[in-house]
């Protein structure tokens, strides 16, 4: 009690104070995912110290999986919290947290700054009504790993992969084809990026109605191609990112579809299968048509309950400076979202695959647009669980729970 | 159960019985004081559980969605219909919730036993062996949880690997149910021994000794002699675990996370509060938890005959 009235003399001295001369720099409060890098405690410093006092930025770390982080600054968005100035948003988030009212729209103005050499799908997760409410912060995608030793030529299709995996297993060779098949967000990613590649959209643009079709058939064929022949893993439904990871680096697999952090992380590990390995862009679903993988990443925002929004919205663009975007990446290993960066030399030697994932991100596809993401991603999921069962007849549930996932009825799985 | 425990020993002190000798003054303003004396408890309970209750119950007649603000408006019971028609998911976590309860007490209850009668009978070293045998109980439970997670993990746990060599039995809906139970009945069986312990205090040693002059067996002793003397006891050590097993969320949320279909009620409740941020469907759910735990205990103190806290003052 105590302490609560001090904090409120307090407050109410340093409101009548006036000025802010005489209080110094504010403090603004960036919720972000633990970065073990210490890539964004420096671009922090670097940015508070270029505001000329201004602006102090304080790091305030979030849990290390996405839900947990979602549920911290939920809770504390329901009640208001005027602390939380700059939010780290998942690519997914903005549109529940733009409709609830959390985050603020970026002006005009400074929303056109931001579009600006920024990576146009990348945008398009930070826009939702038409207003742009988050900056795009860094970006991810997923490529298509291989071993040299085993596969000469990269398959371009799914159907070529799954063809010249069957025929590895017949030579006794390893064949797996490692994906994340699991009851979690990583399955919901690979379903969106086989119905984007065949041509198909899960949610309509305005995020109000299920659009599954044709193209969704043809996803769910290949996932039961996959799951019902010899390169599929045994334990695909209960694969994560680093499952697949570590298949790969024990030597158990032919191919893996996994994000660039497995390059290095092979390197460490096992030096024998990373001198056999190599990247190429993720295989198509139709032959001909071009793959339209899931983009992943984190857009920053700023509170709806924050005091200090100018200088918020002035930071967010410090922290993707050319230069902070460039640190994030030779550091921290996150890619950038200005398409500028790209040509760097500095970044082109720290990532040696930077020409794959630029010509993924050109073309990457987005998650369903809806308030109701996580309802919708859990019910795919959930529906789809194991991969082994799944079939084209899945498409009627399918559909139907989406769909009460956006009209937010039913239960959530 | 805390609340009805207040609202009756409020009665009993209030109303009086009827046909005692007519209340004298000193017995009056004796009642005032007890009147007095409980009031600041009454008006904390009020705050921190009436409140919230009445709120949750409120909150389940509406459609609130956090993420649509806009569309919140009052739909009767269309939360509770949408959960009782749902047999994928609240009907199944009710099942596997009524099978976690009804298996892990059981086992509890007869190893609570068991460990008892030892607590009870040891002649070395007894203040050693009732410390030892709390230790579970005194381990934080997510801590716990965690530990047999990873024991059960193949690759960095001992125990996956005693089935055979890649399994991975917490990804199986029935060997991670068996390993939930599992984990609760080696934190809670302390709880559960503790418990029968005082029950079997209460049983005079000459009445066990007057059996054996009878002839009668130690299996006699024990059914014939002990658990009827010892039932009170053991009614309100079944009734607190029964309560506690049907709410069970930790052990689950760190084992499983609810995947492979293991969730427990509190489980999907969470999920549609926490995840969904859906709070009329939540609430719902709230509220239909809590109404079937009052069941059982209604259907222990109503139907088994087990004494309710605070009935003392009646007696």
């Amino acid at each position: 009690m105590g302490i609560v009235l001090a904090a409120l003399a307090l407050a109410v001295a340093a409101g009548c104070g006036g000025g802010q001369s005489s209080s110094g720099p504010v403090t603004l409060n960036w919720y972000i995912f633990p970065e073990f890098s210490g890539a964004f405690v420096k671009s922090a410093a670097a940015c508070s110290q270029a505001s000329n006092g201004a602006y102090q930025i304080k790091i305030q770390t979030l849990p290390n999986a996405a839900d947990g982080q979602r549920q911290q600054m939920v809770r504390r968005l329901a009640a208001d919290d005027s602390s939380l100035d700059i939010l780290g948003l998942d690519v997914t988030w903005t549109p529940e947290f733009a409709e609830a009212g959390w985050i603020t729209p970026w002006p005009q103005d400074l929303a056109q700054k931001i579009q600006n050499g920024t990576l146009q799908t990348m945008l398009d997760t930070a826009t939702w009504n038409g207003k742009l409410y988050s900056a795009p912060f860094n970006t991810n995608t997923q490529l298509l790993w291989y071993r040299k030793d085993l596969v000469p030529n990269p398959p371009k299709t799914w159907k070529q992969m799954i063809s010249m995996a069957t025929e590895l297993s017949k030579q006794g060779k390893p064949h797996y084809i490692e994906i994340q098949g699991a009851q979690y967000e990583g399955y919901t990613v690979w379903f969106n990026t086989l119905v984007a590649s065949a041509g198909g959209q899960i949610v309509s643009d305005d995020g109000q109605k299920v659009t599954l079709n044709q193209s969704a058939v043809q996803a769910l064929d290949t996932i039961h191609q996959l799951a019902n022949s010899p390169a599929v893993d045994p334990s695909i439904g209960n694969q994560m990112e680093d499952q697949t990871r570590l298949q790969f680096e024990a030597g158990r697999a032919a191919f893996e579809l996994n994000y660039p952090y497995v390059y290095p992380s092979a390197k460490a590990d096992v030096p024998d299968i990373f001198k056999n390995m190599a990247w190429t862009v993720y295989p198509t679903v139709k032959e001909g048509v071009p793959t339209h993988v899931t983009i992943g990443g984190i857009d920053l925002a700023v509170g709806a309950f924050s005091q200090h929004k100018q200088q918020a919205f002035d930071a967010i663009q410090c922290l993707r400076s050319p230069q902070n975007e460039i640190r994030n990446a030779v550091l921290g290993g996150l890619p950038p979202v200005l398409e500028s960066v790209y040509s760097d030399p500095k970044f082109q030697k720290a990532y040696p695959m930077w020409q794959a994932i630029f010509t993924t991100l050109k073309q990457a596809s987005v998650r369903p647009k809806t308030p109701a993401y996580q309802s919708v991603s859990l019910q795919i999921s959930y529906t789809l669980s194991p991969p082994t069962s799944v079939s084209a007849k899945d498409l009627g549930t399918l559909k139907s729970r989406i769909q009460d996932a956006i009209d937010s009825k039913g239960l959530v799985p | 159960m805390r609340l009805g425990a207040v609202a009756d020993a409020g009665t009993a002190v209030g109303t009086g019985r009827p046909g005692r000798r007519p209340i004298t003054e000193r017995a009056r303003a004796e009642r005032r004081l007890a009147w007095l004396l409980c009031a600041p408890a009454v008006a904390v309970m009020a705050l921190v559980a009436i409140y919230p209750i009445v709120y949750a119950i409120y909150l389940s007649f509406q459609r609130y969605d956090l993420r649509f603000p806009d569309s919140k408006s009052w739909i009767g019971v269309d939360n509770y219909t949408t959960i009782l028609s749902s047999t994928d998911l609240w009907w199944q976590a009710f099942g596997v919730t009524v099978l976690i309860t009804v298996v892990s007490v059981a086992i509890e209850l007869v190893l609570g036993m068991a460990v008892a009668i030892v607590m009870h009978r040891a002649i070395f070293g007894r203040g050693i062996i009732r410390t030892a045998v709390l230790v579970p109980y005194g381990i934080v439970t997510v801590a716990a949880a965690f530990s047999w997670q990873y024991a059960w993990t193949p690759g960095t746990g001992y125990l996956a690997g005693l089935l055979s060599s890649t399994a991975a039995p917490l990804t199986h809906q029935w060997q991670a149910i068996a390993i939930i139970i599992l984990a609760e009945v080696w934190k809670t069986t302390p709880f559960m021994a503790l418990l029968l312990l005082a029950g079997l205090s209460l049983v005079p040693e000459e009445l066990l000794r007057a059996a054996k002059v009878d002839g009668a067996t130690a299996w006699q002793r024990f059914w014939r002699v002990m658990v009827p003397v010892m039932k009170p006891a053991i009614l309100v050590a079944l009734l607190f675990r029964t309560l506690d097993a049907f709410r069970i969320f930790d052990n689950i949320y760190v084992l499983t996370q609810g995947s492979q279909n293991t969730r427990s009620v509190s489980i999907l409740d969470y999920d549609q509060l926490f995840t969904a941020l859906n709070l009329g469907v939540g609430s719902a759910m709230s509220v239909l938890i809590f109404l079937a735990t009052a069941l059982i205990a209604f259907a222990y103190i109503k139907g088994f005959g087990a004494a309710a806290p605070g009935q003392e003052l009646e007696r």
